[in-house]
């Protein structure tokens, strides 16, 4: 078995819309505030990887050395969709479990500001229709041929489990963003912080049935930074840095595998679930045994059908879950206890690399207010679309 | 002059899909491949899509880019020989309460548009069956 890897350092900023600040500035925020957290300096880092989508071409972990150190590691610029800030962590694991490195950086940010929705193009009005693209089409084919906006796909994810399980529909689904806009007001650094009530969930303006706006992420500004250390050096620690360390005892990335409907929609389901039975074999532990989970929650349909993906409900049994209050922070398994996705932002390349720094703060018992009690296994799970699921699992150091 | 929105649509007395279907497993491909990716076969033969089909799921789409009217119904078709199509669900008003899951569709062709030329280009949805 390859040597056992730690989060010695995290940080996140808040996650908003900062116009005072670019992506560089924050993702080198989060970073010294890694490197601070887990008392080490840049100098000690031996690779950086840094995840960021939409500026993807301009060398970002480049500028955040000149930001905070330029001392001549290898930089990974890491760009996967919604999975990127996992991808990005997990290329500084694998560096670690290949000992081309003993400790590393990673870095994930994003700035978004309102940019609305990120697919779905207006349709251009030709003058005359040629055959053009992969499909031969004559003109624009979304809102044609059916949807490419997001909060459609993941609404047509969410339907497609309605049709096949009881119990699933509307509210059930507006009962997840009831959740997490609930959660979102104990996180300081959650993008809104404003509760709802169900009514007011199912009330807002409706983007695409049956995810209304308030069940929808926003976009926004934000970075997140985690230092990981692998186990010879962790041994060489101090005992204050070793007992805040938080083990991974699990860290896996899938890309979906061929189902028959997968080409007409993304399939976000059985990468999920072949990620979280890799993951669960790896960590030696079981849904059961988790105290809280950080999952995808781009739309509130994404975040019910996870909880049967991850296995943390019977199977089908996602509507009946959320009907008990199952995945509320004082329930069975706390999920997004942050606020997620919905609440507290999806600034996308800091995501992935964000649930990790939570899950973490609670393993070390310092997420004050919205602490979840006794917390000792926990779960971060990302979808990028195309597709890719990252999912780690994070334990307590257990050295006190 | 009509022609099709899309390349794999037939128009015609009886319009219809076409798929690339691969030769050794029988897995549907709209659009080319290099090689099938379900099992990696090389050879494919072009397949006729049923018409008809049950609705697999949807969603009813208010917020879209400025130029494409909402609302409207975006569906994934299950056809009756088990090909998936994405297109919208035609026909009926966008309202949860007039769409069930699972019901019955039929495609069917209606102008999307019409160019300077007149060329007037082809669209396919489903309807209620």
């Amino acid at each position: 078995m390859a040597q056992d890897i730690w989060v010695l350092g995290t940080h996140m900023t808040a996650f908003g819309r900062f116009s005072d600040q670019d992506a560089v500035d924050l993702a080198a925020t989060a970073a010294l505030g890694a490197l601070d957290d887990g008392g080490v300096g840049i100098s000690d880092m031996d690779i950086l990887a840094c995840g960021n989508l939409f500026q993807a071409a301009s060398g970002m972990g480049q500028q955040v050395q000149k930001q905070i150190g330029q001392t001549g590691i290898p930089v990974y610029n890491v760009s996967n969709a919604c999975a990127t800030g996992a991808t990005a962590l997990r290329t500084v694991i694998m560096a670690i479990r290949a000992s081309e490195a003993d400790l590393g950086l990673v870095v994930g940010v994003e700035k978004m500001g309102k940019m609305g929705l990120l697919a779905g193009g207006a349709r251009k009005e030709k003058n005359v229709y040629e055959p053009s693209g992969r499909y031969g089409a004559v003109m624009g084919i979304d809102g044609i041929l059916g949807t490419d906006t997001m909060p459609g796909v993941f609404a047509q994810a969410g339907m497609e489990y309605a049709n096949d399980n009881e119990g699933v529909g509307f509210e059930q689904f507006a009962k997840v963003a009831q959740k997490n806009h609930s959660h979102s007001t104990l996180n300081p650094l959650a993008q809104y912080r404003r509760e709802f009530t169900l009514e007011e969930v199912m009330g807002s303006p409706m983007q695409s049935y049956p995810n209304t706006l308030l069940m929808c992420c926003p976009t926004g500004d934000g970075a997140a930074a985690c230092v990981l250390v692998g186990e010879e050096r962790f041994a060489s620690l101090s005992r204050e840095q070793q007992s805040r360390a938080v083990k991974i005892s699990a860290s896996v990335l899938t890309t979906d595998p061929y189902v028959e409907s997968g080409q007409m929609q993304p399939d976000v389901n059985t990468l999920t679930r072949n990620a979280a039975a890799a993951a669960y074999e790896q960590a030696g532990v079981g849904p059961e045994d988790l105290s809280l989970v950080e999952l995808h929650d781009c739309f509130a349909t994404a975040e019910l059908i996870h909880y049967d993906n991850l296995g943390l409900c019977e199977p089908g049994g996602a509507g009946d879950f959320i009907d008990r209050g199952a995945p509320w922070r004082t329930g069975k398994t706390p999920v997004n206890v942050s606020g997620g996705l919905i609440s507290k932002g999806h600034p996308i390349g800091a995501t992935g690399v964000a649930n990790v720094y939570e899950v973490s703060t609670h393993l070390r018992g310092e997420a004050g207010e919205r602490q979840v009690p006794g917390a000792n296994v926990g779960l971060t799970h990302v979808i990028g679309l195309g597709s890719s699921c990252g999912i780690h699992i994070l334990e307590k150091s257990g050295i006190g | 002059m009509q022609i099709p929105l899309v390349d794999y649509l037939v128009l015609g007395d009886e319009p219809h899909l076409r798929a690339n279907e691969c030769a050794d497993c029988g897995a549907r491909f709209f659009g080319r491949r290099n090689a099938c990716a379900r099992c990696g076969g090389r050879e494919f033969i072009s397949a006729r899509v049923s018409g008809t089909g049950t609705l697999r799921t949807f969603s009813i789409v208010h917020r879209a880019a400025p130029t494409i009217p909402t609302p409207y119904v975006s569906a994934i078709v299950r056809t009756d020989d088990g090909t998936s199509v994405r297109s919208n669900l035609i026909n009926v008003k966008p309202h949860p309460d007039q769409i069930s899951l699972g019901m019955r569709v039929k495609l069917e062709t209606y102008v999307a548009g019409t160019d300077e030329e007149g060329k007037e280009a082809v669209a396919f949805g489903y309807a209620p069956a």
